[in-house]
């Protein structure tokens, strides 16, 4: 087992690199390489920070979005996870639903924004629409393969100790899923995040999307990079919030083998 | 204690062209440990599929008495239970709260597990999750034990010991036990019967008694000249003279 690297080093090597970055940045606005109005200087980013605070603006953004990622995600588990479940079990479903599940998984849920605004127009159900395309296959197809690959003994020791029909599912089929399942949820979570930005630069009249188009015409590139502080920042809470779910006692054993 | 626990008359068993087994009578009586001895590859794990009802024969005849419980080769124990749930399955049919719980920290006492209740198989060695197995199969009121090499992945040494832990749980808990191996040396320390099978289309080649009471040592007489028969009627061994005349000194 490797030694845990110190408290301090964990957080003293990163905020280094990220003094070296805005250091980096600095330097190259101070060099005139690009117009100050297509490079805003840290300190304007700063600046930016504060007029973004007291407007309540990108707050309200940040809440809309979150609101719509969270709604798409949820029916794509709600969905995603049962289908998976089925085809799992079912080899002619997967025969039948694999080669097109596949298909829609390659094909960006971009390229769904025209249509999702002529069905849905522009409001929440558009972005939702398309975060629930680009969560639903991945999260089918991970949980359908986590269940083709439980190994067979426990069904074994199940029916050995006389569980029967609903409780291998909750019982056993579940719980021996966990870990892949939240593996996958983290990673259509990230998906999904990326999706909420682009649909709502199209689709939106408000949310984080929106905002950085807006203030793109506003030619307020502080505010620009404030907006994508912000999302990379809020992406990564959600990955660690969900991170959180493999310290689960009954699921963290998929991780230490 | 001579009732037929399981009694198998003439079962046959092929997966499509391929002949595993060849009518294979046996009996096993109540109380009885027996286990099954044979090369690799030559059916002991559909043989022991067949006694537990998991698995039907081509052809014969299988009667079976009493609820069967099998400990098997690769880890059955559910990763994401503790090792007290783990056992508690054994204890499914007890509704009474308190009666179980009491029973289960009496099985992790038996296997000597206390203060290792809420770890997760993951968490404990090969010999220890071995021992968590057996204590969930001997929970409750199962009747037959089928065990399905159950110490092969572990280091000689945890073998050794695990062979004196199950002889000791079995005084406890007495079961009807099969015992599939191909370690001999396993089979003729722990069996009062040794069945002996041949290359697939296992039949069976010989079987052997061994009358000495259980739990004995691996270097009890009877046991180094059941170890010695096995391995020479094998083909392992040829001097059948000399051991049968040392072990006879002793």
């Amino acid at each position: 087992m490797i030694d845990k690297p110190s408290a301090s080093r964990t957080i003293l090597l990163p905020l280094a690199v990220v003094a070296v970055l805005i250091l980096v940045w600095t330097g190259v606005w101070k060099a005139g390489i690009f117009h100050e109005s297509a490079f805003p200087s840290p300190l304007a980013v700063l600046r930016g920070f504060g007029e973004e605070i007291r407007s309540g603006r990108l707050f309200n953004d940040l809440i809309t979005s979150l609101f719509r990622v969270s709604c798409g995600f949820v029916i794509a588990v709600a969905t995603g996870v049962p289908m998976g479940l089925w085809m799992g079990q079912r080899m002619a479903a997967r025969l039948a639903f694999l080669p097109i599940i596949n298909f829609f998984r390659n094909l960006s849920p971009l390229a769904w924004i025209p249509f999702a605004i002529l069905w849905f127009g522009v409001g929440d159900a558009s972005p939702i629409f398309l975060i629930f395309l680009a969560a639903f296959f991945p999260i089918a197809l991970a949980t359908m393969a986590a269940v083709a690959n439980i190994p067979s003994v426990y069904f074994r020791v199940a029916r050995d100790y006389g569980l029967q029909g609903f409780e291998n599912l909750t019982q056993v089929a579940l719980p021996a899923i966990m870990p892949q399942v939240v593996t996958t949820l983290r990673v259509a979570a990230g998906l999904s995040w990326l999706v909420v930005v682009a649909a709502e630069m199209i689709a939106g009249r408000d949310g984080l999307g929106f905002a950085v188009m807006d203030t793109r015409n506003g030619l307020r590139t502080d505010l620009l990079v404030v907006e994508m502080i912000v999302i990379g920042l809020i992406g990564v809470v959600i990955d660690r919030l969900l991170a959180q779910l493999t310290k689960i006692p009954s699921v963290r054993w998929g991780y230490e083998r | 204690m001579s009732g037929k626990t399981i009694q198998l008359e003439k079962v046959c068993r092929s997966f499509g062209t391929v002949e595993v087994l060849r009518e294979i009578s046996l009996d096993i009586h109540r109380g009885e440990f027996v286990a099954v001895v044979g090369p690799s590859g030559c059916g002991k794990t559909t043989l022991l599929n067949l006694l537990s009802g998991y698995d039907r024969p081509s052809s014969g005849v299988i009667s079976r008495e009493g609820h069967v419980r099998m400990v098997y080769q690769q880890d059955g124990l559910f990763p994401w239970l503790t090792v007290e749930e783990n056992i508690a399955l054994g204890l499914r049919q007890i509704g009474d709260e308190k009666e179980r719980e009491r029973q289960v920290a009496e099985m992790i006492n038996l296997i000597r597990l206390k203060g290792f209740e809420n770890h997760y198989p993951h968490q404990l060695s090969g010999g220890m999750r071995q021992r968590v197995e057996l204590a969930r199969a001997l929970a409750g009121d199962s009747d037959i034990l089928l065990l399905d090499e159950p110490f092969s992945a572990l280091d000689y040494l945890t073998r050794l010991r695990m062979r004196q832990e199950l002889a000791r749980l079995l005084r406890e808990r007495p079961r009807t036990v099969a015992l599939v191996t191909h370690d001999i040396e396993e089979a003729a320390q722990l069996a009062d019967r040794v069945i002996v099978l041949t290359e697939r289309p296992a039949q069976i080649r010989f079987e052997l008694s061994i009358v000495a009471p259980r739990p004995r040592d691996l270097t009890h007489p009877e046991v180094v000249g059941a170890t010695h028969r096995i391995l020479t009627e094998l083909g392992f061994e040829h001097d059948a003279e000399g051991i049968v005349a040392s072990a006879a000194q002793t």
